[in-house]
């Protein structure tokens, strides 16, 4: 143990919070025109801006709140109910 | 200084690890991956307790990549002071000391270190981080809380007004004071990055919709910021060296009749839901007071 | 080269700064510490003193700036007095908690309401749980010796604590003593560049003091009581260098005169202690075999040395320059608790007074004799001097 409370940087330092999702976010890329609005705005840094600047969203830290789909000023992106 | 056209020119590296604690839909963790994007990681954090706290997550994890000072509450303005002499002595003054608090940590407990700071023209960028209330212990109301609001303090709503922290700091006539707001991701950006080629103490305000403060849907907290600065209940401005300038889309919004109407932007939250036409209509009229006196600011007609 | 002065304490706390090398100084005046801040400011804007001078706006900045500059990797300083230390209550506890070697200055001044500018060390003592170790002077020449020793201590790794050196308000912060101030060079071999357990940065990132859960906040809480236990051992070792390389020494953790075959112990802190000796002298040549016993480092509690000096006294007389409401003088209290697993204990009693001269440490003497032959204490606690 460090002496005092020294916490190191670490990826899903609450847990997979992927898990807190209802809805989820689902691209159509073939709508999608990379403007990378809905990389930016995602508070959980869970989309990624791919080389190409097509956006990849990491499903086991993305909590579902619907930012990119309410975003997207091409609907690309709509939230879709999780399987139970 | 080159100042950012796009998002595209964002660097792409996060030093706010995805997988931390905010809730779904947290407006200040938007604002915190900007000041990143805008900053980099060569910076020490100062982090009161507020919401950022435990957005880190329990030791021995956190979700930050950079070094990070949490602190007491009443103490980031002295606490950054501290680690601002210990770096120029140390001659690493490329650091960029920044002190990232909520707004009941700036405006209420906060208010006297930071004045504190600023008196002593302390040599770092202090970023309030405003989402109108004490979200970290469960939403009760600060002195940045709206009129009108609701919170666990105020459940028949708040019956003073939002303190006018910006201009508080402007008082102080430290050489860079600026309102942002993460809707506007690249006017936050260049404001972050200006302030750093500034050498003293620099204020910048980011209003921060919550959620769970504000109740609304999650997927709304950028749109209401947005409207937020559409209708005028926020204004995007600078002032640098005593110079007032809004930026846009405030600008524009001079022009009453390019402001959308405050009810527009209270009926979107809940928090606001029990408000009275006769409420709405004060809002309005303080808020059109507010933009005579930006106008005045504006053409310099007074400080 | 060393040289011998002639100043107030306040003064030679601001010159024992400035022989530590310290890189920070974040204070607030607050009488009667006012003149180390002054002082210190006349260092650092003459260039005397390489150093930041952060003047805050309160005692809480004025730690918070402290914690701040140590995390970021520099020896820090600050004074203050009763109220200034009170309103950096929380920040004294997370210096502690932080684990970072600051040294304070804390000229101990009596509590209001309402206002008295005359020492008490009721301030200091209150603060007796924060996780700070205290020490109690009673010369000028303890002060500057004590800030020095204290930075020694404070960075060792195994100690890593704050520590408060503590002298009593006029008595000794305005009155003027020869001191002599050691020579730089011997200073520097004595007290090594500042070290820490941490420090803030940028190649090597992390959080400091985020949320801990019960599942580890006790054991970080352990290692604080480990590292006092360490300081107790490692104080007179230090004090015993110092005394080798300086000339001067003050006992450890006690300050002990004619203890050996004493039969009653006056204990004290702080400049009482001197009048104690003054006392002990005076009874001496009267034929009573008295020694005094002056607590020179409150925290850590010498608990071990306490029992030491029980083991052939018959009766200890404890005075109190202060007192915790609804219980009893700090010292009395501690002294008893250390006592209490002893299989023969003396006997004990607390007494507390407003000016302590040696004439009333006597009359307090005779009176813990009487009680001694007796062979039982008539009261517990007496309020020395107390007005009808």
């Amino acid at each position: 143990m460090p002496l005092t409370p020294i916490s190191y940087p670490t990826l899903g330092s609450v847990g997979k919070t992927g898990s807190w999702r209802t809805f989820r976010p689902v691209i159509d890329y073939s709508k999608c025109t990379k403007c990378t609005l809905c990389w930016v705005y995602c508070p959980d840094a869970a989309i990624t801006r791919r080389e190409d600047d097509f956006p990849e969203i990491d499903y086991d830290y993305c909590k579902g709140c619907g930012i990119c789909a309410n975003e997207c000023p091409v609907k690309a992106i709509t939230m879709q109910r999780e399987e139970e | 200084m080159k100042i950012i056209v796009t998002i595209k020119e964002f660097p792409k590296e996060e030093y706010l690890l995805k997988g931390h604690a905010t809730c779904a839909g947290c407006g200040p963790s938007i604002a915190l991956r900007l000041l990143f994007k805008a900053l980099g990681n060569k910076v020490i954090l100062v982090v009161p307790a507020c919401c950022t706290t435990v957005i880190q997550g329990p030791y021995p994890y956190t979700s930050f990549a950079v070094p990070l000072q949490n602190m007491l509450f009443e103490a980031t303005g002295a606490t950054c002071s501290g680690i601002v002499a210990a770096l120029k002595v140390r001659g690493l003054e490329d650091i960029t000391v920044v002190g990232w608090a909520g707004d009941g940590g700036t405006v209420d407990i906060g208010i006297q270190a930071l004045s504190g700071a600023a008196e002593r023209e302390t040599n770092f960028i202090y970023v309030c981080y405003d989402n109108e209330a004490y979200g970290n212990t469960g939403l009760q109301r600060s002195g940045a809380t709206p009129y009108g609001a609701w919170t666990t303090t105020t459940p028949t709503g708040k019956k003073e007004r939002k303190k006018n922290m910006p201009l508080i700091m402007a008082a102080h006539k430290i050489p860079y004071v600026a309102t942002a707001c993460p809707s506007y991701p690249v006017d936050f950006v260049n404001k972050l990055r200006k302030a750093k080629e500034i050498r003293g103490t620099k204020y910048i305000h980011v209003l921060a919709p919550c959620p769970t403060g504000w109740r609304y849907d999650t997927s709304k907290t950028v749109e209401i910021g947005r409207l937020a600065v559409q209708t005028g209940m926020w204004a995007l401005y600078e002032i640098e060296y005593g110079k007032f300038r809004l930026n846009p889309p405030s600008d524009r919004l001079i022009d009453k009749s390019k402001r959308k109407p405050v009810k527009e932007y209270l009926a979107m939250q809940e928090r606001f839901r029990h408000l009275t036409d006769a409420d709405i209509e004060k809002i309005q009229r303080w808020v059109d007071e507010d933009w005579e006196y930006y106008q005045k600011l504006a053409s310099n007609e007074c400080v | 080269m060393a040289q011998i002065i002639i100043d107030t304490a306040n003064h030679i706390a601001g010159y024992a700064a400035k022989a530590a090398r310290v890189k920070v100084v974040a204070a607030y005046p607050i009488t009667p510490q006012t003149t180390i801040v002054e002082k210190i400011a006349e260092f650092v804007e003459s260039g005397e003193m390489d150093a930041e001078y952060i003047r805050v706006e309160s005692e809480h900045s004025a730690m918070a700036a402290c914690i701040g500059a140590a995390a970021a990797g520099v020896r820090t300083f600050t004074a203050t007095s009763a109220h200034g230390l009170a309103l950096m209550h929380e920040a004294l506890h997370w210096a502690s908690g932080a684990r970072l070697p600051i040294v304070m200055a804390v000229v101990n001044r009596a509590m209001g309401a309402p206002w008295s500018i005359w020492p008490d060390l009721s301030d200091s003592l209150s603060q007796r749980d924060t996780g700070w170790i205290q020490f109690y002077c009673a010369d000028n020449q303890e002060v500057f010796d004590t800030i020095i020793q204290a930075y020694r201590l404070c960075e060792d790794e195994r100690v890593f604590l704050p520590a408060m050196v503590c002298l009593e308000g006029f008595i000794l912060s305005h009155t003027y003593m020869p001191v002599k101030i050691h020579d730089q060079e011997e200073i520097d071999a004595f007290l090594p560049p500042y070290k820490s357990g941490w420090i803030l940065d940028v190649n090597n990132p992390f959080s400091h003091a985020n949320l801990v859960s019960p599942e580890w906040y006790m054991e970080f809480r352990y290692m604080i009581q480990e590292a006092m236990e360490n300081a107790k051992r490692l104080m007179p070792e230090i004090d015993k260098e110092y005394g080798r390389r300086f000339g001067f020494q003050y006992g450890g953790l006690i300050d002990k005169y004619r203890c050996e075959d004493a039969d009653l112990i006056i204990c004290t802190m702080g400049t009482m202690g001197c009048e104690a000796k003054v006392a002990v002298d005076n009874l001496r040549r009267e034929g009573l075999k008295v020694g005094a016993a002056r607590i020179r480092v409150y925290r850590p509690f010498p608990v071990e040395e306490v029992r030491k000096l029980a083991l052939n006294a018959r009766i200890i007389a404890t005075i109190d320059r202060h007192t915790s409401f609804g219980m009893e003088g700090f010292l009395a209290s501690e002294i008893k608790a250390s006592l209490y697993h002893m299989e023969d204990r003396p006997l004990l009693a607390g007494l507390g007074g407003r000016d302590v001269t040696f004439k009333t440490i006597e009359e307090i003497a005779k009176k813990s004799l009487k009680w001694m032959k007796m062979g039982r204490v008539e009261k517990e606690t007496v309020w020395v001097d107390l007005r009808e």
